[in-house]
């Protein structure tokens, strides 16, 4: 126990420290964070949904839970159920074989729900585009609120993308 | 010359600097299953299976399969009539051949002549009379025409008894994971069978390398699966070279060693994390990834790409890397190495960690020889298995030759063996990446290529996950014809199945995250 107490010690907390040490990013996800705060003035809940993807763009979300980047520790929250989710964060093509899947997830979340679509895959098809088992972007299937590029799109501009959606949502 | 002279197969070596690789034609079915009934018999491993339509070049079908024995691979064709392309069921031979002939049933239209004829990609999507990769399957594209989209049924195998049930779980989970079908069958907390459905993110990759040239081929096998894209790049670098007859430089050699490398620690900090977090300590998550996020920032950096996507390519390397930015790295694996090192102190000094990792999810060896296992998973069997390391009869390619690589290996079996083996992985890798930044020769990045009419060959590279192995042919035009890629998780999948019975359902997770499978690279 005293070893790790001490680890935890020693590491401090990174959201600040990384913040005088590198200042631009860091400066960035603050401003971020407190954008999404004001614009949403509480938690925000989302059901990330793998529609089709390489799990690149899997890679960039689990990311966004990473201490610099701490969503979490600002009250945005992945959850498990589409039920309690606010938000649909979906990484595609939309494979056939996920279609209907999709499309029911899409139905157990309440409104008023948003849909962001997450990588090049999943603003237009990415390099997979519309073939015998894909649809391709996952506006084909469902509606979509707001696409975020990049193939995967960094933490920042998932973050950039999510703050885009709440904020085109709210009045 | 492998198993015994009197074979009636004549092997001959792939040129280029890959990892040896033997092709042959095997003259009949019962030649093939002889073949592999003596490679089981030597302990070795069925690596692929896949289908080809011929039928434009005179011939009818072809299957192909690879198989893994002590001095290399041995890529095995057999021919079959195009009026009735049936083969011999090696499933009896090779659990591991049993998702494979279904797939290539569903994908090319030609079966094994038994054992389990489930579809396996195929859910409803598209006629059971319409293959893929036939060469005359065409049909429109777009929402709402062509084939309509199916509500399928699978055919689960049913558990009897008092006190069974069922529990399915999936395709989408419960986390930020890949999508995926699970049924467990139970008494009470205990498991009793899982059986996996998969294919929920089949997303047509191979009909899409059909036409393409080399260029767009990259950039689609780098992304079957995104954990792996520099070990998918280099296999299929491996390939191409080996068909089109030209090697990469020394130095492009080593830059992809050194992103292989440096892609294998990534995944490894990040599941060492997810594995802390799944036995209750989020503090392991945490600082886990601190560390993978700082070795991606320098990634962006050095790379130009957090995941070095797009940067092996046939022939080389697509981005060079300064004096400057090999100090960099040299100095991070001193800092990351340190960090690692009390961490895990930490990990094998908790308690509650260690009652939740020992004799958990526990495979032997002699099941994983039987599965055909590689990777991280073999490993943690005990099994010197690892194509960057000399073993008796191996040498392994370069760059690894030289650099001597130490496999990292357990008995146990178990989760924390699994965690153990990752743990070494990671101090040998930084090993490595050091010697290689101190080691870099000067040398051409990329040598220019040219596809060769007809050309084919195989690469094969010891990605984070296991073995990767990529196929490929071009056609008389130039363009592919036919690329098959292989992901370590079609062997690993059922090794899970295996792993959770009679452990309990919520032991699940953490003896699933212990694995860290690919959906998309074995859903293709
Ligand atoms: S956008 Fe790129 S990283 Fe994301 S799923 Fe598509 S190919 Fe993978």
């Amino acid at each position: 126990m005293i070893p790790l107490l001490k680890h935890i010690f020693r590491t401090g907390i990174l959201t600040e420290t990384v913040a005088l040490a590198e200042g631009g990013p860091q400066r960035e996800i603050d401003r971020l964070h407190d954008e999404i705060l004001r614009i949403l003035g509480r938690a925000l809940t989302i059901r990330e949904v793998d529609a089709g993807s390489c799990n690149g763009c899997e890679l960039e979300i689990h990311a966004l839970n990473n201490p610099y980047y701490n969503l979490e520790g600002r009250g945005i929250k992945f959850v498990a159920s589409p039920r309690h989710a606010d938000m649909l964060l979906v990484t595609g093509p939309v494979t056939k074989n996920m279609e209907n899947a999709l499309r029911i997830a899409y139905d157990c979340t309440p409104d008023p729900k948003l849909v962001v679509a997450v990588g090049d895959c999943g603003c237009d098809g990415g390099v997979f585009g519309e073939n015998y088992a894909s649809c391709g972007a996952i506006a084909n299937v469902v509606g979509v609120d707001l696409r975020i590029p990049g193939c995967p799109p960094t933490p920042l501009a998932l973050m950039q993308g999510i703050l885009a959606a709440v904020s085109k949502r709210s009045p | 010359m492998f198993l015994a002279d009197d074979f009636p197969i004549d092997f001959t070596l792939q040129p280029g600097v890959g990892a040896p690789v033997w092709r042959g034609n095997a003259p009949s079915g019962e030649d093939l299953k002889d073949f592999a009934a003596a490679t089981h018999l030597a302990a070795g491993r069925l690596c692929a299976m896949w289908g080809s339509d011929e039928r434009q070049r005179g011939g009818g079908y072809r299957l192909h399969c690879v198989f893994g024995l002590n001095r290399g691979h041995a890529w095995l064709s057999l021919d079959l009539s195009a009026d009735d392309p049936v083969y011999p069921d090696l499933a009896g031979i090779f659990p591991a051949a049993n998702r494979m002939q279904r797939a290539t049933r569903d994908m090319v239209g030609i079966a094994s002549d038994g054992g389990d004829q489930r579809p396996w990609l195929r859910h409803g999507a598209w006629p059971a009379d319409w293959y893929p990769l036939r060469h005359d399957a065409v049909h429109e594209v777009g929402m709402g025409v062509g084939f309509p989209n199916l509500p399928s049924d699978y055919d689960f195998v049913q558990v009897g008894g008092e006190g069974a049930h069922e529990i399915p779980v999936g395709p989408i989970h419960a986390g930020i994971i890949e999508p995926g079908h699970f049924r467990f069958s139970v008494v009470g907390e205990r498991v009793l069978r899982l059986e996996q459905r998969l294919g929920y993110q089949h997303k047509g990759v191979e009909k899409l390398f059909i036409g393409a040239d080399i260029e767009r081929g990259a950039r689609l096998v780098g992304r079957i699966s995104g954990d792996s894209t520099c070990a998918y790049a280099w296999a299929y670098a491996d390939a191409v070279e080996a068909a089109c007859g030209i090697e990469a430089s020394s130095r492009a050699l080593l830059l992809r060693a050194l992103m292989l490398e440096r892609e294998r620690v990534a995944n490894h900090l990040g599941d060492l994390g997810a594995l802390g977090n799944d036995a209750a300590f989020a503090f392991g998550l945490t600082q886990f990834l601190r560390l993978k996020e700082d070795w991606l920032r320098l990634n962006a950096e050095v790379f130009g790409h957090r995941f070095m996507m797009d940067r092996i390519v046939p022939g080389g390397v697509a981005v060079n890397v300064e004096p400057a930015a090999l100090a960099a790295i040299v100095e991070q694996c001193a800092v990351i190495g340190s960090e690692v090192k009390k961490l895990r102190t930490l990990y094998d000094e908790h308690a509650g960690l260690q009652d939740r990792f020992v004799t958990t999810g526990t495979i032997d060896a002699a099941l994983a020889r039987e599965l055909s296992l590689t990777g991280i998973g073999a490993r943690a069997t005990g099994m010197i298995l690892d194509g960057r390391a000399h073993r008796h009869d191996y040498t392994p390619p370069p760059p690894w030759a030289a650099l001597g690589v130490r496999p990292v290996t357990d008995e146990r079996g178990d989760v924390a063996a699994r965690v153990a083996v990752r743990f070494g992985e990671i101090s040998e890798s930084l090993r490595l990446l050091r010697e290689i930044a101190v080691g870099m020769p000067s040398g051409e990045l990329r040598v220019a290529i040219a596809p060769r009419a007809g050309g084919s060959g195989l690469g094969v590279v010891e990605g984070w996950r296991g073995e990767v192995l990529v196929a490929v042919r071009f056609g008389d035009d130039g363009k592919l014809a036919r690329v098959h890629p292989h992901d370590p998780s079609w062997q690993a999948w059922p090794a899970l199945e295996h792993a959770v019975m009679k452990d309990i359902v919520p032991d699940f997770p953490l003896i699933n995250k212990s694995f860290n499978l690919s959906y998309s690279g074995a859903d293709l």
